[in-house]
């Protein structure tokens, strides 16, 4: 194993971390302030994906396709947080579970109707495609410097908005007591509507983004929420610092696991068996990490005693 | 969710005189999820078959599994016990199949699987009711592996997911290719970011990559790889660069080989005709999966020609025969009713807007599985 190799691997691992930030982000924040358990935020990446699709094939521009995830993820965020999660918030968990579930099955058959079943066309635009020669000779697609470069700076504007702005104080204040923020009062269900859409505008833009490299098909969004849920359960549930920080160990972690337990186990074992040991127990890896964290820390890393 | 569609064909005016179909078929497929491309290809094809038969002695009750295990053996309880079913189809994943067909084979039911072809159930547990009209699941990638002995390729990284199916094909691959291995991966199933992997083949010096990653992660490893830089050749089974999923791919799939046992530019009359009435029937061009339904719905119609289903072994004799047109051109069975044909290498290409596929050379002739010796029907 080369040292470039595995610098390769570690910008792989933290192009994955900061995609799952886009997602984790929304879903701790909306879990955080409103109490709710989204299992529809993989619909709103997919909803993303899918809208970039279509502005990019009929505009050809793949920016206004960005523009367009962004525009359709908010919307339809805003929308079913005005119409369905709304009647949610005064429920216990198991409701909101069942009734976002269902909101999934929505949206996946709604996409179906809508462009069919085969999955959409999504192309790297021309001037980030290919590869870039980086120091020591690393060749990298420039594409996924791309995302890495938009995930921090959007993770550094988000940090901004949380600490810096009226919004971000009103968030923080949610957070912390929901009932007296009503009562000083802010308006609160605007607020909702507010931090709701702007969970599915991140998560449409981690769909879009990825999209372009991966396949836009019906379905997409449900492995990523898995991997979402993960990451907030290891961060601490409500924190951003905790989604930032969780989602990068688990990008590492995922994408070291699967390079390097192969190799490991390929030193006392024949290669055959080596692969698909070490591929099992890669497969594993960010579980038990999650597991690891939550024996030290019950509440994840920085997750709010309670 | 709950898709219920009676589809009854020309057999509409058949019950309204109050006469009963004469063969009741169950098809149990995947119409809803990220796998429905594959269920809607092969229904479609099946019930074009169906329908230009101008039989009104077959009624088909379609249902979608969802590609759920369990929802596949509750509809196939379902359609056995209250719907009467003589004939099932329809499955397209192997775990599926696994989970219904043994059973109900064993209860006087004669399944024809349009797709899902398990090693399990062409050996040992191959049985007289169960016909495989596909392929079986090697068969593919034994193709490949032959393939890249022919183009020279002495040292291929392969990768595939680690599931069963991933495992068989890396085996099939193994069992034909002879040059020596760069390296090996598993990866997960359902995995859709391929940088890793990508990473290892630009680093082990292959001069070749096998890989089978069915559906999405196909679509979204050759998106990757095309824009990684690494510029090796790439061959794989078909079930990457079907109809349905070359769309997605676009130019990155330009100048890949696969392997196929059907490509829309067999020369025969059959094919011709399939490929035309499909377009002209569904408005968008036909996938191996299509042609797989087609050709299963002929088998039946055939076997229907010559023999009444109330007489099994009849009706089982008459389908040992394979006395149909297959799209696929000459076609039988084995021993273990699997089939023995020739497999084809395509290349992608591009006609006008649409990405297709192009036969270029045949990789193995009149060639049966593996398994065919360990069945004792």
């Amino acid at each position: 194993m080369s040292p470039v190799l595995f610098i390769e691997q570690v910008l792989n691992g933290l192009q994955f971390g900061v995609m799952l930030f886009l997602m984790s982000a929304g879903l701790t924040l909306i879990f955080g302030v409103m109490g709710l358990i989204n299992l529809a935020h993989g619909s709103l990446y997919m909803i993303g994906a899918f809208a970039a699709a279509a502005v990019a094939g009929a505009t050809g521009s793949f920016l206004l396709g960005l523009v367009g995830a962004l525009t359709a993820a908010a919307a339809a965020g805003a929308i079913v947080e005005m119409t369905v999660i709304r009647r949610l918030y005064a429920r216990d968990h198991l409701d909101q579970v069942l009734a976002t579930f269902a909101l999934i099955l929505i949206f996946s058959e709604g996409t179906r109707w809508l462009f069919g079943s085969f999955p959409l066309f999504l192309d790297v635009p021309d001037w980030l495609s290919g590869p870039v020669t980086l120091p020591l000779g690393i060749q990298y697609p420039l594409y996924r410097l791309a995302i890495i470069v938009v995930g921090l700076a959007v993770a550094a504007g988000l940090f901004a908005l949380i600490a810096k702005t009226r919004i971000g104080i009103r968030i923080r204040a949610g957070e912390a007591d929901r009932e007296m923020i009503g009562a000083l009062g802010v308006d609160i269900s605007k607020l909702y509507t507010l931090i709701f859409a702007l969970g599915a505008a991140l998560a449409g833009l981690a769909g879009a983004m990825v999209g372009a490299i991966q396949s836009v098909q019906v379905g997409m969004g449900e492995p990523v929420l898995i991997l979402a849920f993960v990451v907030i359960v290891i961060g601490g549930i409500g924190s951003i610092r905790g989604a930032f920080v969780g989602a990068l160990l688990v990008g590492l972690t995922d994408t070291l696991g699967r390079f390097l337990l192969p190799i490991a186990f390929g030193a006392f074992m024949d290669p055959s068996a080596a692969t698909s040991v070490g591929s099992a127990l890669a497969s594993m890896a960010i579980y038990i990490l999650m597991a690891a964290v939550l024996v030290v820390r019950p509440t994840g890393l920085f997750g709010a005693a309670t | 969710m709950k898709l219920k569609s009676l589809m009854i064909g020309a057999a509409l005016g058949a019950l309204a005189t109050g006469a009963l179909a004469e063969v009741k078929v169950g098809m149990i497929t995947t119409l809803s999820g990220g796998g429905a491309g594959l269920g809607i290809d092969v229904r479609d094809g099946f019930m074009l078959a169906v329908n230009q038969s101008g039989r009104d002695d077959i009624e088909v009750v379609i249902e979608d599994d969802q590609q759920k295990p369990d929802i596949a053996v509750q509809l196939a309880d379902k359609m056995i016990q209250s719907e009467n079913v003589n004939v099932l189809t329809g499955i397209i994943w192997s775990n599926l199949a696994m989970a219904v067909v043994p059973s109900a084979v064993n209860q006087d039911i004669f399944y024809l699987s349009p797709n899902a072809g398990p090693s399990a159930l062409a050996g040992q547990g191959c049985h007289k009711n169960y016909f495989n009209v596909a392929w079986q699941n090697d068969n593919l990638h034994e193709a490949a592996g032959a393939y890249a002995n022919d183009a020279g390729f002495k040292n291929s990284f392969i990768l595939a997911p680690n599931y069963p199916a991933g495992q068989d094909a890396l085996t099939g691959y193994k069992r034909f290719y002879e040059g020596d291995l760069a390296g090996e991966l598993y990866t997960q199933l359902g995995q859709t970011d391929y940088a890793a992997e990508i990473a290892q083949i630009r680093a082990s010096g292959a001069d070749s990559v096998f890989f089978f990653l069915p559906g999405g992660m196909g679509i979204s490893f050759l998106k990757q790889y095309a824009d990684s830089g690494v510029d090796l050749p790439v061959v794989g089974p078909a079930f990457s660069f079907d109809q349905g999923i070359l769309q997605a791919v676009g130019d990155a799939a330009l100048g890949v080989k696969n392997t196929s046992q059907w490509s829309k530019d067999i020369d025969n009359e059959a094919n011709k005709a399939f490929v035309e009435t499909f377009q002209a029937e569904y408005g968008r061009l036909p996938s191996l999966y299509a042609s797989q339904g087609f050709d299963t719905a002929n088998l039946l119609i055939s076997a229907m020609d010559k023999a009444d289903i109330g007489d099994m072994d009849a009706f089982r004799e008459a389908l040992v025969a394979a006395d149909f047109a297959s799209t696929r051109g000459d076609f039988k069975f084995g021993p273990n009713h699997h089939p023995i044909q020739d497999i084809y290498v395509r290349e992608v290409i591009k006609e006008g807007d649409v990405y297709t596929n192009k036969i270029i050379g045949t990789a193995l002739e009149d060639h049966a599985d593996a398994y065919a010796a360990d069945c004792k029907m």
